[in-house]
C-alpha cells in the first residue's frame, strides 16, 4: 500500500507540468484540480483562465464548475464569453490549454461528443465540445490529463471533438491550426509525449510503482515506450498535504 | 419600451409554440424560474438554443417542450451528464430531439453575428473536427485579404431570448453584472426578449463591469426574486451546488423525474 493514490500521482504530475507557464486555459474536472494545485505549489504566478470569462482567477477552494462564483469574485478581470474566445484564446495569447477526454487516440485527438460509430444514433451521448476545440486549436501547447484504461485510450476516436495531432505527422499544420497541439498526456499510470516525427503518443515516464505491462494493458493500441524511459518522482509530502486540503475544502 | 409584467403573462404573450427560444446565462444568472413557467404553460415544438443546456434544459427536454436543441456543451456543470437530454437523444423520450451542435466559440460567434445584424461570423476554429460535418451552419471560408482558410458560422436570431438579471428600473432598463456570459448578444440577436430580475428599483445604481440593456431593446421585464436558483445572482445569493448534485439521481429515471416535475413545477404557480 503506497502513501498516495494513483489519482493523486496524476494530479501532482500534471501540476508540475505547468512550471514556467504564464497563463493556462483550464477545462473542467481534473484539469481544474491540477491547475489549482499548481498555483499553490509549482507555479504560484500562473494566470488561470476559465471559459466563463474569469481571467486570473485565484479561488480559495476548488471551483465546483467553470462558472463557480468564486472564480469571478477572485479574478483580475471578468469578460464576456465572446471576448474570452475571440480576444484572449483565438489570437494565441494563452500558453497552455489544459484538457481532459472521454476518449483519446494515439495521435492525442479528443472525443467528448459521442461513443459509437453513428453520430445520429450514438451508444452514449456525451456532453459535447464546450470550449475544448478552440483551446486545442489555439493555445501554445496542450496538456491532457485523463485516467488511463482501454475504454478511454482507443486507437482511433469515434468522433474528433478537439484535434490533437490529427492523422499524425504534419497533419495538424496542414489543417491550419496555430498552436503546437498536445505536448503531454498525463494519466494515473504514466506520461506520454508525441513522437517528434510520427506524432504518435510514446510513454516517456512511468509513475512510481507502475510497470510497462500495466500501461500496455490499459491502452487500446500497441503503445511505444521511449528508450530513455524515466520514473515520475513520487508526490512530496507537501504536494500531498496541499492537494488533500484542496479537495477536502 | 419594455412592459413590466408578471412572469406568467410574459411567457404567455411572448413565447409561441414552435418558436426558436434562447435562454442564456453562462453558469451565472440562469433563467430557471422562466424555464419552469415555459414547462407549466406546456409550450411545445420549441427549438431551444443555449450554449450550456444544463439542468433547466434537461427539465424542459424531459417535459417534452423541445423539438430541437442548438447547443455547445450539454452537461450538469461540476456533476456529470444530463440524463433527460441523453434519454431524448438516445431513445426519443418523451419526444425525439433533433440536435445541432457547436463549440462554445462557434455558438458565441453565432450570437455576435446575430446581434450585429450580419448573416455570419468568422473564427479560426473547427478545422479537423467532426462537428463541421454534422451541421450546415458551419462552412469553410477564404479570407479575401490573406487567403487564409477560416470557418464561417451562420448567425442565430432567436424569436425570443430569455435571460435573468440582477435589477431593472421601473421603465424596464435592465442591469446585470458578474459573469455576463453571452446574454447581451443573445438579447440583441433576438426579435423579442423576456428578462426576469431579482428586483425592480426606482434608480439603477452603477455597478462595476455592468451590462445595461436599455428598455427599448427589451420586450418584457418581470420581477422574480431568486429566479436563477439553483444557479446564482452575484450580489444576491450563491450557487446551490447541492441542488445540482441532487439533480443527477432525480433525472436518471423517467418515473422519478416525472414525479419531481409534478411536485416541483406543475404543482406550483409562478
Amino acid at each position: 500500500m503506497s502513501e498516495w493514490t494513483t489519482d493523486e500521482m496524476m494530479t501532482v504530475a500534471a501540476s508540475r507540468a505547468l512550471v514556467g507557464a504564464t497563463s493556462c486555459f483550464v477545462g473542467i474536472g481534473l484539469p481544474s484540480q491540477a491547475a489549482n494545485l499548481a498555483r499553490r505549489t509549482s507555479a504560484p504566478d500562473l494566470v488561470l483562465i476559465y471559459e466563463s470569462g474569469a481571467i486570473g482567477a485565484k479561488p480559495g477552494r476548488l471551483p465546483l464548475s467553470i462558472g463557480d462564483g468564486i472564480l469571478a469574485e477572485t479574478a483580475d478581470a471578468v469578460v464576456s464569453v465572446p471576448e474570452i474566445f475571440n480576444y484572449w484564446l483565438q489570437p494565441g495569447r494563452i500558453d497552455i490549454g489544459f484538457l481532459s477526454a472521454a476518449q483519446l487516440d494515439k495521435h492525442a485527438n479528443i472525443n467528448t461528443t459521442v461513443i459509437g460509430d453513428n453520430y445520429r444514433d450514438p451508444k452514449v451521448r456525451l456532453p459535447g465540445a464546450g470550449g475544448a476545440p478552440e483551446i486545442a486549436a489555439s493555445c501554445g501547447e496542450v496538456i491532457i490529463i485523463v485516467r488511463q484504461n482501454k475504454r478511454t485510450f482507443v486507437e482511433k476516436v469515434d468522433f474528433v471533438t478537439s484535434v490533437g495531432h490529427g492523422d499524425g505527422g504534419d497533419s495538424r499544420k496542414k489543417l491550419g491550426l496555430r498552436g503546437a497541439g498536445p505536448s503531454r498526456v498525463i494519466t494515473d499510470l504514466a506520461v506520454m509525449e508525441p513522437d517528434p516525427v510520427t506524432r504518435e503518443l510514446t510513454v516517456t515516464q512511468l509513475h512510481a510503482g507502475v510497470t510497462a505491462e500495466k500501461v500496455r494493458k490499459a491502452t487500446g493500441w500497441h503503445i511505444a515506450f521511449a528508450n530513455d524511459l524515466k520514473e515520475t518522482p513520487p508526490p512530496s509530502a507537501e504536494e500531498l498535504r496541499i492537494l488533500r486540503a484542496l479537495i477536502a475544502a | 419600451m419594455a412592459e413590466i409584467t408578471s412572469l406568467s403573462e410574459a411567457v404567455a404573450s411572448v413565447i409561441r409554440d414552435g418558436d426558436v427560444v434562447a435562454m442564456e446565462g453562462f453558469t451565472h444568472l440562469i433563467p430557471m424560474a422562466a424555464g419552469h413557467e415555459v414547462i407549466r404553460q406546456r409550450k411545445r415544438d420549441l427549438t431551444l438554443v443555449r450554449m450550456t443546456p444544463d439542468v433547466i434544459y434537461d427539465q424542459l427536454i424531459g417535459a417534452g417542450c423541445a423539438r430541437k436543441l442548438v447547443f455547445s456543451w450539454g452537461g450538469n456543470p461540476g456533476v456529470g451528464s444530463l440524463h433527460r437530454f441523453r434519454d431524448a437523444v438516445q431513445h426519443g423520450w418523451p419526444v425525439p430531439l433533433e440536435i445541432e451542435e457547436h463549440s462554445h466559440a462557434g455558438m458565441a460567434n453565432r450570437y455576435v453575428a446575430g446581434a450585429a445584424g450580419l448573416p455570419f461570423a468568422v473564427l479560426r476554429g473547427y478545422s479537423g473536427t467532426g462537428l463541421v460535418d454534422q451541421t450546415d451552419t458551419i462552412e469553410p471560408i477564404t479570407c479575401p485579404f490573406t487567403g487564409e482558410q477560416l470557418a464561417a458560422v451562420r448567425a442565430i436570431n432567436p424569436d425570443v431570448t430569455v435571460i435573468h438579471a440582477q435589477r431593472a428600473d421601473r421603465r424596464g432598463n435592465v442591469q446585470l453584472w458578474g459573469l455576463t456570459g453571452v446574454q447581451k448578444e443573445a438579447v440583441l440577436a433576438a426579435k423579442k426578449s423576456i428578462v426576469t430580475v431579482e428586483e425592480i428599483v426606482d434608480e439603477l445604481a452603477p455597478m462595476p463591469d455592468q451590462v445595461v440593456l436599455p428598455t427599448w431593446v427589451v420586450t418584457a421585464v418581470a420581477e422574480v426574486p431568486r429566479g436563477a436558483f439553483p444557479s446564482y445572482a452575484l450580489g444576491y445569493y450563491d450557487r446551490d451546488n447541492t441542488t445540482y448534485a441532487e439533480w443527477d439521481p432525480i433525472s436518471r429515471d423517467r418515473d422519478t423525474f416525472t414525479k419531481w416535475l409534478d411536485e416541483n413545477v406543475y404543482g406550483v404557480s409562478a
